[in-house]
């Protein structure tokens, strides 16, 4: 399968709360990042759980957040991050912003 | 032992009194003990897996040290080549020296004097158990999991270790089907040491990224 983002690519993750088995942490939901490793396709844990197959299988990423994009207190140092492997289905595409 | 603190040794002990410490059985039997119980129960009954499987599957992963994930360690630090393969596949390059990691993706995370990597899972508690062991408890513990993503600075102060500002501390949440190993900074001071005693340097906090290895 073709994976839909590229390395460098900035992304939303998906505001969304539904139910069951999910691998998408809450603290990264609604928040911006980019793509920094396309790590391959795998089966869709929220079928997997319940029995199913998990197909068709979903391509994975590590995203990289800064801190404070998910923390607006965050008072650690200015370039932490937080790297997050979130799947595709979890994923929006936002415009490319300017990097620093 | 329960139940009986009064007690003596055998021929010429001192009888003494034991503080009571309660039996495994003593606390409480949660749904998950209920669950864990009947599903193997029912594996073993259909016969899909012999009770001594089970035993020799807990046996072996009871055996797994943090040995094994530094012998890679030591191994990357003295060869450039090596360490390429490790940061590309940790499981491929562990079967180099006849490891099993298992069937889970591992990535090695190289920390730097710019990168500090710390792994974490906020979910539940995955870890590479084939690799390094199993996990301390604290790695499952509610507040390692939620304050490493929250405030990583306040938790590896905890740890005694202290990152300065202008290093990134770079959290990694293991929250899908890889598992991550951290690379540690080789120790300053080190330079003639052979392999095996390099191993011997690296620990299992290293690996998850709570603290580096003190120079010598």
């Amino acid at each position: 399968m073709t994976a839909r983002f590229a390395v460098g690519d900035q992304v939303r993750v998906r505001e969304a709360y539904p139910p069951g088995h999910v691998r998408t942490p809450y603290t990264i939901r609604g928040k911006e990042g980019q793509v920094t490793r396309v790590i391959g396709a795998f089966a869709n844990p929220e079928e997997l759980a319940y029995g199913r197959k998990g197909l068709p299988k979903r391509s994975l990423y590590w995203v990289q957040f800064p801190q404070t994009e998910l923390w607006p207190d965050y008072t650690g140092g200015e370039d932490d991050s937080a790297v997050v492997d979130v799947y595709e289905h979890w994923l929006e595409p936002v415009a490319a912003r300017k990097r620093k | 032992m329960s139940g009986t603190d009064h007690h003596d040794h055998g021929r010429g002990a001192v009888p003494h009194r034991h503080p009571p410490q309660p039996d495994l059985e003593d606390g409480p039997y949660t749904d998950y003990m209920a669950m864990t119980e009947a599903v193997a129960g029912l594996l073993i009954k259909k016969k899909i897996i012999t009770a001594g499987e089970l035993r020799r599957m807990v046996e072996i992963i009871d055996s797994k040290s943090p040995a094994a994930g530094a012998k890679l360690i030591a191994r990357a630090w003295v060869d450039k080549e090596f360490k390429k393969r490790l940061l590309k596949d940790v499981n491929a390059a562990a079967a180099e020296f006849d490891i099993d990691a298992g069937p889970i993706p591992i990535r090695c995370l190289e920390n730097t004097v710019k990168v500090h990597n710390v792994i974490v899972c906020t979910l539940c508690s995955c870890y590479p158990r084939l690799l390094i062991g199993l996990p301390p408890d604290w790695y499952k513990s509610r507040a390692y999991r939620s304050r490493t993503i929250r405030e990583p600075r306040a938790v590896l102060k905890e740890f005694g270790t202290e990152i300065a500002d202008d290093v990134e501390v770079r959290v990694h949440d293991s929250t899908a089907d890889l598992r991550y190993m951290v690379l540690p900074m080789r120790p300053k001071g080190t330079d003639g040491m052979g392999e095996k005693a390099l191993a011997k340097l690296v620990t299992r906090d290293s690996m998850i990224g709570v603290t580096r290895l003190e120079d010598r």
